[in-house]
């Protein structure tokens, strides 16, 4: 159990870290606290969420190859899967509930709305690698599998492009995600990546 | 404020009028109840509010409106909601910071500034600017942000201020600038923006029936987070445009460059009037939910006020002069 349980943290962490920004929603929807615009509110906070937990799911393979940090890896596809979780209930809300699946009025919408547009490029890149996220699929796709799952650093890039469109000027938050994003997509540079690596080993 | 109450009485009866010394005192108690139910609050996002116990021992003012709908028969925005859902970047970029951190804001004594092209400029005390008789206005408000609330304001017409200085023929165009005071606005220490707040309207727009200057909202004197004690008010423009905590207005002759034109020029033009059809770069203007509605709802050229104001743009390119 003790065993476990200093193997598996990082699980623990993960599994119920994420289910946390999900729980405070219903809690504050449910006891009224979502603020003048509860619907808006619950778009941006799931938004904001899926970003976090893509950017943490892009962090493990740097973590792993850098710092040998090895758990990382076993935590990649939980934070991918909630990453993706929270994407969709950021997509639902905003055609579902706030558009309330009015086609005309979204198709003027996603067309005048670039931010929107780039959002659901995204959310459709996304998509193929969740249902594919299993072993089998692993198996199946065999190398195929690793080119599609290289999608995440493009989606991760049309996220933070959705999140720069979409504030109404201070752009410095956005910006501040869109930096980690690339540092991280660096890492994965083989030059960059072997330079960090023997810097630590010095 | 305290002449509110004078020229108020019309608006509410002196029952209702609480002595300004309470007021205050009201004032200090919710900031510390606010304090403490903030603290107890899972996310930023609640408004707190005083407990109930608290309200047999010190008198309140209720908010006070001749209707409960617009001309349109769209419904009053509750108090609470206005008072706590709105942007004011000198106190906050989130718009449920705003009231929390505009709470200690002081507006008296406040003094507005009214020069350039005019035969009689003139430094007005609020106390002068009160003396304006203060009628109760029912107006939409649109934000360029597609949310939209129906406020009950209590103000005067700008258009007679104006009169009062005498715009000499040179003067186009009115400029507007809020308080400059990094001490108390602490939005304003952030030098990502260019301090202080300037609006623009052209004198026409100016001297419209339709705008106004307001001083109060629901029968009392505007809060703080809300553009206490004078801000103006152009209801068929996005909500931007109806500056707050004014200081400072001046008849000019060129086009005022104003805060938003300024920090984004391929945004925010000079008009901004509502226009369903003018689309702002990044989303649209189509629709806006009104607060405390399930549904969004069309928006209305003008805000609903074309009739009224249609006129001032005739022959103009809407699309050109967004």
């Amino acid at each position: 159990m003790l065993h476990a349980l200093r193997t598996q943290w990082l699980r623990v962490v993960v599994h119920i870290g994420a289910w946390i920004p999900f729980a405070v929603i219903v809690w504050d929807a449910l006891t009224n606290q979502l603020g003048a615009e509860p619907i808006r509110e619950t778009i941006l906070r799931t938004g904001k969420t899926a970003l976090i937990l893509l950017v943490l799911s892009l962090a493990c393979t740097p973590a792993n190859t850098l710092f040998g940090f090895k758990s990382a890896l076993k935590v990649r596809r939980a934070l991918g899967l909630y990453a993706f979780f929270y994407a969709l209930a950021h997509a639902t809300m905003f055609i579902g509930v706030d558009y309330g699946f009015d086609l005309a009025l979204l198709q003027g919408a996603l067309l005048e709305r670039p931010y929107a547009l780039v959002g659901a490029a995204a959310f459709l890149i996304l998509l193929p690698l969740a249902l594919t996220s299993t072993k089998g699929w692993m198996k199946r796709l065999g190398r195929r599998w690793t080119m599609l799952h290289r999608g995440v650093y493009l989606a991760a890039l049309l996220v933070i492009a959705h999140f720069v469109w979409l504030v109404k000027l201070d752009v410095r938050e956005p910006l501040t995600y869109g930096a980690i994003v690339l540092l991280l997509l660096a890492l994965r540079i083989r030059l960059i990546r072997e330079g960090v690596v023997r810097l630590r080993a010095l | 404020m305290g002449n509110h109450h004078e020229v108020d009485m019309e608006k509410i009866p002196a029952s209702e009028i609480t002595p300004e010394h309470l007021y205050f005192t009201r004032r200090q108690f919710i900031a510390a109840a606010s304090a403490v139910a903030a603290g107890a609050l899972l996310s930023a996002c609640g408004v707190p509010s005083p407990p109930p116990t608290a309200r047999p021992t010190i008198a309140q003012p209720s908010p006070q409106a001749s209707k409960g709908v617009d001309e349109l028969g769209d419904k009053l925005t509750p108090f609470d909601t206005i008072t706590n859902y709105n942007n004011f970047y000198e106190f906050s970029l989130d718009k449920e910071d705003v009231a929390p951190r505009a709470k200690d804001f002081k507006t008296s004594p406040w003094t507005v500034q009214v020069g350039g092209l005019v035969n009689k400029p003139r430094t007005f005390g609020l106390e002068d600017l009160l003396k304006f008789e203060q009628e109760e206005r029912i107006y939409r408000l649109r934000c360029v942000e597609a949310w939209s609330m129906v406020i009950p304001w209590l103000g005067f017409p700008l258009s007679k201020l104006l009169a009062q200085v005498e715009p000499q023929s040179k003067a186009k165009y009115v400029r507007f600038e809020t308080l400059l005071d990094p001490k108390q606005m602490p939005g304003q220490r952030d030098s990502y923006f260019d301090w202080p707040y300037v609006e623009g309207l052209r004198l026409d727009e100016a001297m419209h029936d339709l705008t106004i200057l307001a001083t109060g909202l629901y029968g009392k004197p505007l809060p703080p987070q809300d553009g206490a004690p004078i801000r103006l008010v152009v209801p068929w423009k996005y909500g931007f445009k109806s500056i707050k905590s004014i200081v400072k207005i001046d008849l000019v002759e060129a086009m005022p460059i104003s805060f938003w034109m300024e920090s984004a020029p391929n945004e925010y033009g000079f008009y901004a009037n509502v226009n369903p059809d003018v689309s702002h770069p990044r989303w649209s203007q189509a629709t806006e939910r009104r607060i405390g509605e399930f549904s969004r709802r069309k928006t209305i050229l003008f805000n609903g006020y074309a009739d009224q104001v249609a006129p001032l743009y005739a022959g103009m390119d809407l699309r050109k002069n967004f």
